[in-house]
């Protein structure tokens, strides 16, 4: 039995830390809420400065175009979808990490992911509210929005068309922003409860407070605490394939030759993760380095992120040369030209810039020396958000360019009104990302400190998992 | 239920596990335990049963999921049939991806409204302990003064576990 013991006493020990600086809870709590009391660094202000201004620009496009109409695009009659679906598409692409990192890898009981989940899942609600913006845009008459809801109405009551893709992306996006947000909110409570503790009779601590509900710690609370958040990461996993497998019906059930195929929904769910995970390295190293968290997303976290990178971009490329075997194994000839139109034809740039972005540089990856400098891992992953988002440009661009009939033919240029609401919706995530910063605590406290154990103090693991329930011997037992 | 509280301030998540353990073995009137996360294994040292929470959001769920079946058939196939490419108007698997969003929505929803309707947590509320550091880095155990209970015994069971703190309090659990 003391072998036993020991052994596994002994791996604790060897065995990396998740988190550096031999911390203990009260530690993590001064860490976090540092930094949130910490004076905003230059780099923040200059960062917002960009943001916000970008977000203004943005807003202007967005109303002039919501005055004139959306015969300020770019688009003609061969090609009715363009820029403004690629850049749904490659948002919500971008929240899928978050919901990855704080569903999917909760499951997966990967503790590595408790020092970005909070971050991560904060990604995922600004990155659907940008995505969410194009396709109301898009109605041509926004203010009407809510047709899209199935109510009893005076014009019929006519209902929506429920075998329409589109119809189920209006259901899918709506739900998973507001499961992303509660989930969100749940694991936000004890932390908020934390910083109303710690300085009572501020206007933080009343506001955060009166949104901790009364969260008093009890551990009867926990022990729900626990069961519901566990349902919320068991209904958000299939929930985010589903969100991107619908998104990509509303291409897939289309006739166009290059949409019409049924890899998309696999394809679509992987470069979704494949790209919010880039952007998840992005935001994080960022993170890291301004808010001083240098002891908290670790070596391990960036190694961690770089596999799943190095996973996502092989299941992406696999699906790039599965899509040329099939065209050329089906003998359609649209289906055909469509693929070789796409990487010799008049978008062919676009076509390789997605190729060499998504698969091949995401292959230094494998190297540790590359991996270990943040610099360099930084530029990658940038590299592959500009990838994925040519990626849905691409796709969706050069299928439409190119249909059936030549003389139907047309080319496509986005219009500066379109270039600006995307720069638009760029300013807005960040914004909102840096705000989030400063304002709300970016790890999460209470779980950081659970996954602490192994490191700090006495061994409890052991006697919680060893039928403790005859020992109730006081001294510690060995170590 | 009346009777004061004592209360056992603890430093190592082990200490406390062991304390309620004790407790509990010893028969002791068990109000709660706060801790600044979630302890795992003090559950069962607590002796709580397993929730009922799963069962809800099953049925928040399937209600979800039946309400949504039925009313896409309604408005397809009865209230306004329109045909939308010779499709049948009844085609189930179309629903599907409407079915199961709304199913989801429903659980999720639906069950953190629970949750929160039934941990009795409100918006302004007080919480009891929070002087004692327990949502920073401290594990309060909190027992409860009934008839036989021996105070000078609790408080050698709570100094043979390193207790730090022991003070006594009214009952505002």
């Amino acid at each position: 039995m003391h072998f036993v013991e020991d052994a596994l006493a002994e791996a604790a020990v060897i065995a990396v830390p998740l988190i550096g600086g031999n911390k203990g809870p009260a530690d993590v709590t001064r860490d976090v809420v540092g930094a949130l009391d910490a004076r905003p660094s230059p780099l923040w202000w200059g960062g917002l400065a960009v943001s916000v201004s970008a977000l203004m620009l943005g807003s202007v496009a967005i109303a002039y175009q919501m005055a004139v109409g959306i015969g300020t695009w770019g688009l003609n009659r061969t090609v009715g979808w363009a820029f403004d679906i690629t850049n749904f598409v490659f948002w919500i692409g971008i929240g899928h990490a978050g919901t990855l990192i704080s569903a999917i890898l909760f499951l997966l009981r990967q503790r590595w992911r408790t020092s970005v989940n909070r971050a991560a899942e904060a990604m995922t609600l600004f990155a659907v509210m940008c995505a969410g913006i194009f396709p109301v845009i898009h109605m041509g008459r926004p203010w009407m929005f809510f047709w899209m809801l199935p109510y009893p109405n005076a014009r019929g009551p006519l209902w929506v068309n429920f075998s329409s893709p589109l119809v189920w992306d209006f259901f899918a996006i709506s739900t998973y922003f507001t499961i992303s947000a509660i989930f969100w909110y749940v694991g936000l409570i004890p932390d908020l409860a934390t910083i109303r503790d710690r300085e009572p009779r501020t206007r933080r601590s009343k506001i955060f407070g009166y949104l901790s509900l009364g969260w008093s710690g009890s551990f009867r609370t926990w022990h729900r605490y626990e069961v519901v958040y566990l349902l919320l990461a068991a209904l958000g996993t299939p929930l985010v394939l589903s969100v991107h497998t619908i998104v990509s019906t509303d291409f897939a059930t289309a006739v166009v030759p290059g949409w019409h195929t049924t890899i998309f929904p696999p394809y679509f769910v992987a470069g979704a993760i494949f790209s919010g995970m880039a952007m998840v390295l992005t935001l994080m190293l960022v993170a890291r380095k301004t808010m001083r968290l240098e002891d908290y997303i670790t070596q391990r976290h960036v190694d961690a992120m770089c596999s799943l990178v190095i996973l996502t971009s092989g299941l992406v490329g696999l699906a790039y040369v599965t899509e040329f075997f099939i065209a050329y194994y089906s003998g359609n000839p649209y289906e055909q030209f469509a693929f070789y139109n796409r990487a010799t034809g008049p978008l062919a740039w676009g076509y390789w810039i997605m190729v060499s972005c998504n698969v091949m540089i995401p292959q230094l990856f494998w190297f540790g020396a590359v991996r270990r400098n943040l610099v360099v891992v930084f530029i990658v992953a940038i590299f592959i958000n500009v990838g994925m988002w040519f990626e849905r440009f691409i796709i969706i661009v050069s299928s439409l360019e190119r249909d059936f009939l030549p003389s139907a033919w047309a080319s496509y240029r986005p219009t500066s009104i379109e270039i600006a609401t995307f720069v638009g919706t760029l300013g807005l995530f960040f914004t909102l990302f840096l705000l989030f910063c400063r304002f709300v605590p970016v790890i999460a406290i209470a779980e950081i400190k659970g996954a602490l154990r192994p490191a700090h103090g006495s061994h409890p693991a052991h006697d919680s998992y060893s039928g403790y329930s005859e020992d109730i011997s006081p001294e510690p037992k060995s170590i | 239920m009346s009777g004061r509280l004592l209360v056992g301030v603890f430093k190592r998540e082990g200490d406390v596990v062991r304390a309620t353990n004790a407790a509990r073995h010893e028969g002791l009137d068990i109000v709660d335990v706060y801790a600044p996360y979630a302890i795992h294994g003090l559950d069962r040292a607590m002796g709580l049963q397993h929730s009922r929470i799963p069962w809800v959001c099953f049925l928040l769920g399937l209600f979800g999921a039946v309400t949504m079946t039925a009313f896409q058939f309604w408005t397809s196939a009865v209230s306004w049939p329109i045909n939308v490419g010779g499709k049948p108007w009844n085609s189930l698997p179309a629903f599907a991806p409407v079915i199961f969003e709304v199913m989801v929505l429903c659980a999720g929803v639906g069950t953190v409204a629970f949750f929160i309707w039934y941990a009795g947590l409100r918006p302004g509320l007080q919480s009891p302990m929070s002087d004692l550091r327990v949502t920073d880095d401290r594990f309060a155990l909190v027992l409860r003064e009934t008839g036989a209970f021996n105070r000078s015994a609790v408080e050698a069971l709570f100094k043979r576990f390193h207790a730090v703190h022991i003070e006594e309090r009214g009952d505002a659990a």
